[in-house]
């Protein structure tokens, strides 16, 4: 079964660029295939991205992959040496079939997995992202004391946004009737009425986190990374963006278990630390591409900057009001701002300010008690801190 | 009433099942769904609100002359919504004419009206549970996925992996295998749909039609406007689609706007038409001010370019 190999070597190859494809897509892909017929490349290839994708993004992947494996490998030849070299470092050893193609295909999209050492030096592509990667993070050596105060930081602190009350509903002691439940009951037991009743359940809602990550958050964004790692490996639904001059989505990167292995693979994701800010473009690129997949249902912003803004004040405020339109709340965490006698003259911040539900300035974060203490006692009125400079 | 529609054969049969419904899709989308129908895999189409994904499943109901069952997805959905609720009603009428057949000394006993209460007659069925138990395979349309809550989805892995839906009180109803429903889901992508569900599905990425395609979708949808009119439409829709807005005009958009300007008597685009009707094609106020303060102008001068040199080339 020719047709089988070839499907079974094309999905590792998937595999090795990072789609997850699993034995049962290899079979569902041969068995695409079959119904669709070799004859048009374009209905093989339309087949196997019905079966092997589940998401749109891969599908740049998937046509690189798909070019570079069904292709005539007599084209190939010149790479092919090279490439061999990165291919015998794999795993699994090419079978004899088709050593050059297979050779070649396995190499091709491994840019893809950044953290890979043995890439090959030819002319593959897709290394822009890493070209892209203007200047890099140090996370490499975190001291003994500052990774278990992030932990513990990351355990303690409660989340800053409110919960919100859900459609759905759950068991509980009063409430709306179920007369299901309450049937049921009767069955068991026919001489006592026993109502059952639900109320709705309230829940944390899905928290879409912002981080400034640019040169003046430098000291923080770390350990902030951490406490959203640590909010993530408690609460399913958080999203994270970092952004400095461009946003970068890191929510995949920080799922891991280790806190260390997400913070790393962050790290290469993000291609603009310590640069600049450009808090409203950023905040644009957000409501624009990302809003309406993320801040679904009742989602609650946080948006961890210093608001120091390299751009225009106005654009700043119309992109912030529209996120506040956007999101169910919109929760500031800001850590350079002292409390006390805060003024806000910075032209960001006072763009920011109108459209906040909540402002929580965490100045010293570096105290773990002020931070847990000033996010337990809640919001200081956005508003308020307004009024006072309003009179200049 | 015609005989039953055969399954189609080939994904050309499919694109031509589709365009006989006034559906025009692209190859691609045709063979996703070939392989839906042949694989008997839920199709998980994802893409931009407008595309057709919820005209599709209409489409094909109507080609392969079967019953639609259209689930719409909202937060909070309970089983009692999209599977199966108890008549519990009729459960309370059953136990008051027990008890009172019981005092004439011939009801029946305890275990018998149990029984009967939780009987396949007492169930009343939503749109999950009838449409496996439909004598053909009926359409399923899932419409929105992503407007409903997690818990949903994990509710759905059960009924889309195995055709069947379990019911404690009852046991487990399946499909029966010839009557498979053919499951379309759509989303809009306003969450990330779990991974576990998109496994059991085949998925697709419902793209904006090309000029041509378009025009034809136009042409049909739309038979009042002018060529002229349908085609500097779907080429002004398609040049907005270009530009980075908050939400492009899909082709519902394009269609509901030829439509909007024939009934406005407009034989060709200009600024005042497209002024007046801008709203429309875009739904958000920042999108039109934008466009509004610039783009149309421009816009419409580089269709009036364009259209300078079709005539030029066409005589020649």
């Amino acid at each position: 079964m020719l047709l089988a190999e070839n499907i079974t070597h094309f999905s590792r190859l998937l595999r090795h660029a990072g789609l997850q494809v699993g034995p049962d897509r290899v079979l569902a892909g041969i068995g695409a295939v079959e119904q669709v017929g070799v004859e048009r490349r374009d209905d093989v290839h339309a087949a196997l991205s019905a079966v092997m994708l589940d998401r749109h993004e891969q599908q740049h992947i998937f046509d690189a992959a798909f070019d570079a494996f069904w292709r005539d490998p007599r084209l190939l030849a010149p790479q092919l040496q090279a490439l061999q070299a990165g291919a015998s470092a794999q795993t699994q050893p090419a079978p004899a079939a088709q050593p050059q193609r297979l050779a070649e295909a396995l190499a091709a999209p491994r840019p893809r997995d950044a953290m890979a050492q043995d890439e090959p030096s030819g002319e593959t592509q897709f290394t822009a992202s890493a070209r892209e990667r203007l200047q890099q993070a140090d996370f490499g050596s975190m001291s003994a004391d500052e990774y278990r105060w992030a932990r513990h930081l990351a355990e303690r602190l409660p989340p800053p946004v409110q919960a919100v009350r859900l459609r759905r509903h759950q068991a509980a002691a009063g409430g709306r009737i179920n007369l299901r439940r309450s049937l049921q009951r009767m069955a068991r037991q026919p001489h006592m009425l026993l109502p059952a009743f639900t109320r709705a359940q309230r829940a944390l809602p899905p928290i879409v986190v912002l981080l400034d990550i640019s040169g003046s958050m430098d000291r923080y964004a770390r350990l902030f990374l951490h406490y959203v790692h640590g909010l993530m490996r408690r609460h399913a639904r958080v999203h994270v963006f970092t952004f400095g001059t461009r946003l970068t989505n890191i929510t995949r990167c920080l799922r891991g278990r280790d806190p260390d292995v997400a913070l790393q693979r962050a790290e290469g994701q993000v291609s603009d630390w310590k640069g600049g800010t450009r808090i409203a473009a950023a905040l644009q690129d957000f409501n624009r591409h990302w809003a309406r997949r993320v801040l679904g249902a009742n989602a609650a912003v946080l948006l961890v900057s210093d608001g120091l803004d390299h751009d225009d004040g106005h654009q700043l405020g119309l992109a912030a009001a529209h996120l506040h339109r956007l999101a169910h709340q919109l929760v500031w965490l800001n850590p350079l701002l002292r409390f006390d006698g805060f003024q806000p003259r910075a032209t960001g911040v006072r763009a920011l300010l109108p459209h906040v539900d909540r402002f929580l300035p965490v100045h010293n974060l570096a105290s773990l008690a002020d931070l847990a203490g000033a996010l337990r006692t809640g919001s200081v009125n956005p508003a308020s801190l307004l009024r006072p400079s309003s009179k200049h | 009433m015609n005989a039953t529609p055969e399954k189609p054969g080939s994904v050309d049969d499919v694109v031509a099942l589709l365009a006989a419904q006034n559906y025009l899709s692209d190859r691609r989308l045709a063979t996703a769904l070939f392989l839906a129908l042949k694989l008997q895999r839920p199709l998980f189409l994802e893409g931009e609100p407008g595309v057709g994904k919820t005209e599709l499943a209409k489409a094909l109901a109507k080609a392969l002359d079967t019953p639609l069952l259209r689930l719409q997805c909202h937060e909070g959905l309970e089983i009692s919504q999209i599977a199966y609720e108890w008549n519990v009603a009729r459960q309370m009428v059953e136990i008051r004419l027990a008890e009172v057949a019981r005092t004439a000394d011939q009801g029946l006993d305890h275990d018998q009206l149990v029984r009967k209460l939780y009987s396949r007659e007492m169930l009343i069925e939503r749109p999950l549970l009838q449409a496996l138990n439909q004598p053909r395979s009926p359409v399923l349309l899932i419409d929105e996925l992503d407007r409903a809550d997690e818990p949903f989805d994990a509710f759905l892995l059960e009924v889309l992996a195995e055709n069947q839906i379990t019911v404690p009180e009852l046991g487990t109803i399946r499909a029966s295998a010839d009557a498979v429903p053919i499951t379309l889901i759509t989303s809009n992508r306003t969450r990330e749909v779990h991974d576990a569900l998109k496994r059991r599905c085949l998925y697709h990425w419902v793209v904006f039609p090309d000029v041509e395609r378009e025009l034809q979708i136009v042409r049909l949808k739309a038979p009042g406007a002018s060529a002229r009119l349908a085609r500097q439409v779907v080429e002004f829709v398609q040049s907005l689609r270009t530009l980075d807005l908050f939400k492009a005009p899909g082709v519902a958009e394009t269609i509901d706007w030829a439509n909007a300007l024939v009934a406005l008597d407009a034989f060709s685009l200009n600024a005042t038409s497209v002024q007046d009707t801008l709203g429309v094609l875009l739904k958000y106020q920042d999108d039109i001010t934008r466009v509004q303060e610039g783009d149309v102008a421009r816009l419409l001068a580089e269709l009036n370019t364009r259209a300078g040199e079709h005539a030029r080339q066409d005589p020649a």
